[in-house]
């Protein structure tokens, strides 16, 4: 419910004439294009329950307006269907089975339209992502479809709706740069340098550059670009989101919190050394680690950074096509997850949803997303904390996780 | 199986959709002082619970018979009680003697869903399973999609799960397909102890037992009355009364009980008006006024005397050639007959989806069609709508419908060959039926806009619960001459066809 009122608040904010101050604890925090987007709901929303606008009435709640907003996660979800149609047309069927339901294509589009965890951040849990995972699939099938121009503007685009695809960029930027930049490769697949092309380079230059200036823009004429910067990068929300991302960081704060307690029973620690705040209390903030060394953004940042190194390596020196730059875009968005700052746990679907792609067209890269959806899957278990919806998320689980092993073993035999 | 895992998802869907359906509103939400059926189930475990046997059924200070009393036979009492306990073990208030009444919660909510969902894993799943399972001459794939379309029939889990009908439906209903399922596969006794379970759970499965009667009699014929038959006879006769017994058994103790359980379970003063259903005499109600013209037991034995009669036909052809084809039929038109003259409830026809789905999609449709008042009084148009519409897409998708609508797939063949003999002309009898069809969907439709946006006028309430009823009515008419139809040109093309198993 709380990304509901979170999503509320917006609506409200941004049915004001003039950019709003922080008026309740749920400011924006998605770049301008999803400010935009918000904007145009409201207007629709006046139709619904004209209550739900008023700045005042934080934490409104009412029939219509969960009619509302429903509809449109609903609505906007046309469009990651029509991107699951486009993603299908780029895989091929090799293996054609007799039946429909046997043909990678069918798998695709029902491990992506029915993605558990895609149904429950979105339409119980509410957000928006099955659009902006639309987008993303699109650009992906552009990219599939040789037209890198208009994977790029959807990438961009994407990028200013929502922020946390920063993740996956360098695959994009990689391989956009070595694969279409560079107009053609040497005979064994290394890189020609002669044959790198100004046009194109700056043709996407363009078209990144301009889809910012109509984000950004106005808030730069309005002189408020670093207030818009740091609330879409808040360094002071601390390491780990409120419920733990299963990241490497989880790791390092329970060893920690490990070691502090063998320590103060081993009366190596002075207890009065302890900060009293809990990691796990369910609150955002900042907090230091007691034994091993504080984490800084940095440090996520170059970790995240050497671990995303081999993957952009493969990207740059051995091309292997979109397949290779949708592997390099999984791990990725994998490395991000494992080692950045403030990980939301949704942020798995990140490389469920392309890795899905990969799946059903190769038999190694089926088992392992048998394994990464199944424990991302899992690890969205406790957004949904009600007793009513623990039928719905255990049943929905056990539907999706007994569909992708049976189809995937079948598809595979 | 082979594809068990296909079967696996068709039951996972089906227990999500039963689940995200109960949570919307109940029948009586917060509408003191009688609140709904659900209400009344949750009476019945306090009174099963706090009161002896003997006091279950009869008006005292501790039960009030007027406020949900007690109106089904003892099974559905014990359930009540295997529920009370459970109740008592989480939390007492909830069936505590008078100070429970009203009682309303979300966890409490939870827990009498919960229950349905069990009772339904329990017994009509495995059910609707193992009858698709054990359906001859149709592919795995078509087995699996008649179970998918039979767990998604709306109007089942739409009562059960969002108005919480008055009775766990679902159990009396998966009671009475094991007694199909076993009569069929020529587990008599099994299927007979089922079908008494089914009767001593409900009441009104009664309706049902006269063709379960006629095509066991007629099996015993089919051995010889002499040796194997009467034997078989005996046995039945046996397994019948011991189910009985034991079901009663803490009633037969006196006279006066087992007197007043059956007043209890048959109000014959309760009339056949029960709150406008669509069935033929409020239809005809409204031209001509019976309600005041003819006493209350008149309607009754009126009723009963044209149910058996348009029966008759059925069952003696049943008794004289049981066939299991023949049974499904008969049973069919036994519901079509049901709905025409009675409907208190409806019984899904769903075990001949697999050979005539054309019309029983169409006949499914209707009849949750013609739970509409009911449902918009609860708060389930979302559910209902819903939950139809990914009925009806189901049932396209599995059977493509609308390419069997030819006279062959529709079992008229034989019909239109002898009218034919009469009429040359009559060709166009499938073209007919879809537009029929079509009509009929297109008003189920707009009947549905009308209900939900414009308001009635002044002097009519209740026009469009009247409309409703009327225009199920006519689709059910429409219904019993066709199913009449199919099983009396069956019987005679039954010869010179091949047997049908």
């Amino acid at each position: 419910m709380l990304p509901r009122l979170v999503l509320n608040s917006w609506t409200q904010a941004i049915h004001l004439p003039s950019p709003p101050k922080a008026t309740s604890e749920w400011t924006l925090d998605y770049p301008p294009f999803f400010a935009w987007f918000e904007y145009i709901l409201s207007h629709v929303a006046k139709y619904f329950d004209q209550e739900m606008l008023n700045v005042r009435n934080l934490n409104y709640s009412s029939s219509r307006t969960l009619l509302f907003q429903r509809f449109s996660v609903i609505f906007m979800d046309v469009l990651f269907v029509y991107a699951v149609h486009e993603c299908c047309k780029c895989i091929d069927g090799k293996k054609v089975g007799k039946e429909l339901t046997e043909k990678p294509k069918f798998i695709l589009s029902v491990l992506l339209l029915w993605n558990f965890g895609l149904l429950i951040v979105d339409h119980i849990h509410f957000q928006y992502n099955g659009f902006l995972f639309g987008l993303m699939l699109l650009s992906i099938a552009r990219l599939f479809q040789k037209r890198h121009m208009e994977g790029a503007f959807f990438f961009a685009v994407l990028l200013h709706f929502k922020h946390i695809y920063l993740y996956v960029a360098p695959a994009y930027g990689v391989y956009l740069l070595r694969s279409y930049c560079f107009t053609a490769n040497k005979p064994d697949g290394s890189i020609r340098w002669n044959s790198f092309s100004f046009v194109r380079v700056i043709s996407l230059g363009l078209v990144v550059f301009l889809v910012s200036a109509l984000s950004l823009g106005p808030f730069l004429a309005l002189n408020q670009l670093p207030q818009v910067f740091s609330r879409l990068f808040p360094f002071k929300r601390g390491l780990c989101h409120a419920y733990w991302a299963p990241n490497f960081w989880a790791l390092y704060n329970a060893l920690d919190k490990v070691l502090s307690v063998i320590g103060l029973k081993l009366k190596f620690l002075d207890p009065n050394n302890i900060p009293k705040a809990s990691m796990t209390s369910g609150l955002v903030q900042q907090f230091q680690h007691t034994v091993l060394p504080s984490v800084t953004p940095l440090t996520t940042l170059i970790c995240t950074l050497i671990a995303i190194l081999p993957s952009i390596f493969c990207l740059w020196f051995k091309p292997q096509g979109p397949r290779g730059f949708l592997r390099c875009l999984t791990l990725c968005a994998l490395s991000s997850f494992m080692f950045g700052w403030h990980v939301h746990e949704k942020a798995i679907l990140l490389a469920i949803l392309p890795m899905s792609l990969l799946s059903v067209q190769k038999a190694g890269d089926a088992s392992i997303f048998l394994i990464l959806t199944t424990t991302g899957h899992y690890s969205l278990f406790p957004l949904l904390f009600t007793a009513p919806e623990l039928p719905i998320k255990i049943l929905l689980m056990l539907l999706f996780t007994i569909y992708s092993i049976s189809s995937l073993k079948t598809l595979f035999r | 199986m082979e594809k068990w895992y296909l079967m696996t998802i068709v039951v996972l869907i089906g227990l999500t959709v039963r689940w995200t359906v109960s949570l919307n509103s109940y029948s009586g939400a917060g509408k003191p002082p009688m609140f709904g059926d659900y209400e009344a189930q949750r009476h019945w475990q306090e009174i099963t619970f706090n009161l002896p046997v003997k006091q279950w059924y009869f008006n005292s200070s501790d039960n009030n018979l007027q406020y949900w009393g007690l109106d089904y036979p003892p099974l559905t009492a014990y359930h009540s009680l295997l529920c009370a306990y459970v109740a008592k073990f989480i939390n007492p208030d909830w069936i505590a003697l008078h100070t429970s009444r009203g009682y309303e919660s979300q966890a409490h909510k939870l827990f009498m869903r919960t229950t349905v969902l069990i009772a339904d894993l329990l017994i009509y799943i495995p059910a609707v399973v193992l009858y698709c399972c054990c359906l001859k001459d149709i592919s795995t794939k078509k087995k699996i999609a008649n179970a998918l379309c039979i767990l998604l029939y709306p109007g089942l889990i739409l009562i059960d799960y969002g108005h919480f009908q008055n009775i766990y439906n679902s159990v009396s209903l998966g009671f009475a397909l094991w007694g199909v399922l076993g009569v069929s596969c020529d587990w008599d006794l099994l299927g007979s102890l089922a079908f008494c379970l089914a009767i001593n759970y409900k009441q009104m499965e009664l309706y049902h037992s006269l063709p379960f009667f006629c095509f066991l009699l007629g099996k015993c014929f089919k051995k010889g009355l002499k040796g194997k038959g009467f034997v078989l006879l005996v046995k039945l006769a046996c397994t019948v009364v011991a189910s009985f017994v034991l079901c009663w058994l803490p009633f037969f103790t006196e006279r006066e009980q087992t007197l007043q359980v059956l007043r209890r379970l048959f109000p014959v003063d309760r009339g056949l008006f029960e709150d406008k259903v669509a069935n033929i005499w409020c239809s005809f109600n409204v031209f001509l006024k019976i309600r005041d013209i003819l006493p209350r037991h008149i309607q009754l034995i009126m009723s009963f005397c044209f149910t058996f009669l348009s029966l008759l036909p059925a069952c003696i052809k049943l008794t004289l050639q049981p066939s299991s084809k023949g049974f499904r039929l008969t049973l069919l038109k036994l519901y079509s007959v049901i709905l025409f003259f009675f409907l208190y409830h409806f019984r899904p026809v769903c075990l001949v989806l697999s050979e005539i789905p054309f019309m029983s999609t169409w006949f499914l449709l209707v009849s949750t069609f013609s739970l509409l008042p009911l449902l918009l009084k609860d708060e389930l148009l979302m559910p209902s709508v819903v939950t139809t519409m990914a009925f009806f897409i189901a049932c396209v998708t599995s059977f493509s419908i609308f390419e069997k609508t030819s006279e062959e797939e529709l079992q008229l063949k034989s019909f239109s060959i002898s009218v034919r003999k009469y009429l040359p002309c009559f060709t166009f009898l499938s073209r007919m039926i879809q537009y029929l069809f079509l009509i009929s969907v297109i008003t189920m439709v707009l009947l549905t806009l009308m209900t939900v946006t414009l308001d009635p006028p002044q002097k009519l309430p209740d026009l469009f619960s009247v409309l409703v009823c009327f225009v199920s009515c006519l689709n059910f008419l429409f219904f019993l001459v066709y199913f009449n139809i199919i099983i009396m040109w069956d019987s005679k093309s039954g010869r010179n066809q091949k047997k049908i198993s």
